[in-house]
């Protein structure tokens, strides 16, 4: 085990160098005078403008008012309303510009923010104040991203594919790359319920990768790949931003970030700690 | 805290003078991500995922009996045993059938043509609640998912009108040329299913206890709309409010219309065409203009 992280790490190493003169300059010619040359480094695509996301969470209820039937009835009897509802202020005065090109990484702990930032940002969740703006609908993909699980991996693909807008045609032309890069093999004839939990998320990323997007989040999803598909997916990332996407990856697994991001945020208890270039965020974050 | 980025700078700027990262999403086009698209737009989107609504739909059937041993078969059984239980309990037990000639076409054709309608109502309510997560991942309108409900449950009564037209040739009854208005029935049923199915689907995505509550509701519906006995004869004695109230209910309004084409071989009267035609468009309308109105809501908790 120790082995494998090892040697994985060393790929990273080696892969690293070459990608890091085309990311360096990009930034650099931004760092002396600060507002000016935004324009230099490719449009904006997203732009979180003092975002705050405020959860309503029900149920968090005492022993007195647990949920049986009788209790159930007696709140409505009081016209109590429903049970102990909780505010959670989720994301706090959050606010960055995304451009084309990028690839940004979003690292914290365990209930930061960070899920809750990108599901704002796909437009699922309101902003309690301040605003979202993006260019383009942003496509989230999560970790259960499910398609349909019981149906056999080739019918995902073609739904998957439609439900993104393709034609026909542009299907046909995309069948055999979707699962080539998922690697599935044979076992895109079978229902998706039968697939290891690393295979569906492989499926999932080909599918939704598939299609260029302007905008794409991504939760977690490769968590569950093996190595070869982890070094695929960042390909594939690398791909999209030459193509002037911008892609958000939210990782426990730091190498990851290290590898594909060229930017990374660091968001702790709701607020943005830190935002720059990964090396140096990264460096911080560990220390912390 | 060093900060190289100049996009930091941005936002320390946009946080001095709040208007500012506003302008700049303006002066580059950006959207507010929770923006619903104008009408004529989302019918352009829904058109473009017409291929999804097919495939969604053939998928879910396909899917739907895989687990069982007679697989497919259970399409024709499924509305076979539906019928014959009917006829056992109004036709044999209650008696229904003295009243009434050909009583086992006049119950499978209220049926079927009822049971299309419900299961579209009952599908349509659970479309977005049981596919967040599709919904989540990927873009695309959500009107999609209600109207793939109603198609799916078309390619399922395909299946039942087989069986029927089988029992009605069985039972010698002849082939008119009045069969020729059997699509235009069925397609004006299926327009108005994809209205109700669109309205149940933005009630039951944001109104959890819809699902609990459906039962009873069809049921009622069900019980009114004339699928076991004859509206015209039983209700002779109600006040004419209610019967034109009864009659006028969309669901009796196509099975009766099914009912003239295939079992008493007559032109539809004026009154049936307008309640089937009226129902449909007015579902429609509705139907699409409430779900769209929370397009962007969906999806979200």
């Amino acid at each position: 085990m120790a082995e494998l992280t090892k040697e994985s790490s060393h790929v990273a190493q080696e892969e690293s160098p070459a990608p890091k003169p085309s990311k360096k300059p990009a930034p650099k010619p931004s760092e002396p005078p600060a507002p000016k040359p935004a324009q230099e480094l490719g449009t904006p695509t997203v732009i979180v403008d003092n975002l705050h996301i405020v959860y309503k969470v029900y149920g968090a209820a005492s022993d007195s008012q647990k949920g049986n039937a009788a209790n159930a009835l007696m709140r409505i009897v009081r016209r109590q309303g429903r049970p102990q509802m909780k505010e959670v202020h989720a994301v706090k005065g959050v606010s960055f510009v995304a451009r084309h090109g990028e690839a940004i990484g979003i690292v914290g702990r365990n209930g930061s923010g960070k899920s809750t930032l990108l599901r704002a940002i796909a437009g699922l969740l309101p902003p309690h104040k301040g605003a979202v703006y993006t260019d383009g609908q942003p496509s989230l993909l999560g970790v259960n991203a499910a398609l349909m699980k019981e149906l056999t991996g080739e019918r995902n693909i073609v739904l998957g594919c439609y439900a993104m807008g393709m034609s026909p045609d542009e299907l046909r032309e995309k069948y055999d790359e979707i699962v080539d890069f998922s690697g599935i093999g044979e076992f895109v004839q079978f229902p998706m319920s039968t697939y290891s939990s690393g295979m569906g998320a492989r499926l999932r990323f080909a599918i939704s990768s598939a299609k260029t997007h302007d905008v794409l989040l991504i939760d977690e999803a490769l968590a569950t790949g093996d190595r070869e598909f982890k070094k695929r997916s960042q390909k594939r990332i690398k791909q999209m931003r030459e193509s002037a996407g911008t892609v958000f990856l939210v990782a426990h697994n730091l190498d990851v970030i290290e590898d594909t991001c060229s930017r990374v945020i660091w968001l702790h208890k709701g607020k943005i700690k830190m935002d720059g270039d990964p090396t140096e965020v990264l460096a911080a974050y560990n220390k912390a | 805290m060093s900060q190289p980025d100049s996009a930091v700078a941005d936002a320390q700027a946009g946080g001095g003078a709040p208007e500012s990262l506003a302008a700049l999403a303006k002066r580059h086009g950006l959207r507010r991500a929770i923006a619903r698209p104008t009408l004529p737009a989302y019918l352009r989107q829904l058109w473009t995922r017409r291929h999804f609504i097919l495939t969604y739909a053939t998928s879910r059937n396909v899917s739907k009996y895989s687990e069982s041993a007679l697989g497919q078969l259970w399409q024709v059984l499924t509305p076979l045993l539906n019928a014959a239980v009917y006829w056992l309990m109004f036709g044999v037990i209650l008696g229904q059938s003295k009243h009434i000639e050909n009583y086992p076409a006049f119950l499978i054709t209220g049926v079927m043509v009822f049971t299309f309608t419900q299961r579209t109502v009952t599908g349509g309510a659970k479309s977005i609640s049981s596919n967040l997560s599709l919904i989540r991942a990927l873009h695309f309108p959500r009107a999609s998912l209600p109207l793939a409900y109603a198609v799916q449950e078309l390619q399922q009564l395909a299946w039942s009108m087989g069986v029927l037209f089988l029992l009605i040739l069985l039972m010698g009854m002849p082939i008119t040329w009045l069969w020729l208005l059997i699509p235009v029935t069925l397609a004006l049923q299926l327009v108005f299913n994809m209205g109700v199915s669109l309205l149940m689907a933005r009630v039951g995505a944001f109104v959890r206890d819809m699902n609990q509550l459906l039962p009873f509701i069809t049921r009622t519906w069900l019980y009114a709309s004339g699928v076991f006995y004859s509206i015209t004869e039983r209700t002779a004695n109600l006040p004419q409010v209610l019967r034109w109230a009864l009659e006028f209910n969309p669901a009796a309004g196509y099975i009766e219309f099914m009912r003239d084409l295939l079992i008493y071989q007559r032109f539809p009267e004026r009154w049936a065409w307008i309640t089937c035609v009226f129902w449909a468009v007015f579902a429609l309308i509705v139907g699409f203009w409430y779900f769209w109105r929370a397009e962007e809501r969906y999806g979200r908790g």
